[in-house]
């Protein structure tokens, strides 16, 4: 990868991929514009999904789990689909990555969801809550990335 | 109503975690992904707090599902840990993962019991 980009671990912001480093410096406004936007996207649709799947203390937080799981898969299949594409638009990471994905999906509500579950009595609701999240989480980001990866390389030839 | 709430949060939140990590990198080096744990386990940290005390819907969707909601992420974490695995390393990836959820999880107990033993 001539940008650096292959290396990349954090999909946020990797300081080691010179395009990262620079944009803020370049194009603060337009940068940080699009993360805020981009952030209100995602919340807003997760805030939906979480009004629309409530869940008690003592149960499995269905829509959080979800959102998370399919959020992972999406950062998978966009860092793949940013790769093969040379980093893409100069915004299109920080807009979809670090904004919508990032603002969709949340470890805090799950963090906090896996205590209450654990304070309302309820162990095996937060384990499997724990672990579910762990290994859906792991594997959808691998599966987005690797098959987006495949398809891309598929197409070019 | 709610709807401005989590807006407002979110297009505080978003952008800090942005902000936070460039700044944890350029302090500690891009190697280890310090700065995702950092947003990780604040926003779980101020969330958890958040949970310990009567607060209303509109603080909630404000400072809970906008702000922490958005400053905090599973989208990043998961990426970063695929990355590490590949880069060869398992033992950093499965740090990566597990330690944010326990620090993460100690993080929102902390936060909790300061705030329900405060407000009594």
């Amino acid at each position: 990868m001539a940008d650096g980009a292959g290396r990349r671990v954090d999909p946020d912001v990797d300081l080691r991929v010179p395009r990262d480093r620079r944009e803020v410096a370049a194009h603060p406004a337009a940068v940080l514009g699009a993360i805020a936007a981009g952030g209100v996207l995602g919340a807003l649709a997760r805030a939906g999904l979480q009004a629309a799947f409530p869940h008690g203390p003592a149960t499995f937080a269905w829509a959080t789990f979800g959102v998370n799981v399919s959020g992972c898969l999406l950062i998978g299949v966009l860092m793949a689909v940013l790769r093969a594409a040379g980093g893409g638009p100069p915004l299109a990471r920080p807009f979809l990555g670090v904004g919508v994905l990032g603002g969709f999906t949340t470890f805090s509500t799950y963090a906090v969801d896996v205590h209450a579950a654990l304070v309302a009595g309820a162990p095996a609701t937060a384990l499997a809550y724990l672990a579910a999240t762990v290994v859906g989480a792991l594997f959808a980001v691998w599966a987005g990335d690797t098959l987006t990866g495949r398809l891309l390389s598929r197409g070019a030839r | 109503m709610t709807v401005l709430l989590v807006a407002l949060g979110a297009a505080v939140g978003a952008p800090l975690r942005y902000l936070t990590d460039r700044a944890v990198q350029a302090r500690f080096g891009s190697a280890f992904p310090w700065g995702t744990l950092t947003v990780n386990v604040a926003g779980s940290l101020l969330l958890g707090a958040l949970a310990g005390l009567p607060t209303g819907p509109a603080v909630g969707a404000l400072l809970g599902t906008g702000f922490c909601g958005a400053l905090t992420t599973w989208s990043t974490l998961s990426y970063e840990t695929l990355q590490l695995a590949r880069a060869g390393g398992r033992l950093p990836a499965l740090v990566n993962v597990l330690g944010s959820v326990a620090a993460g999880l100690a993080a929102a107990t902390v936060g909790y019991t300061l705030t329900r033993t405060l407000a009594g």
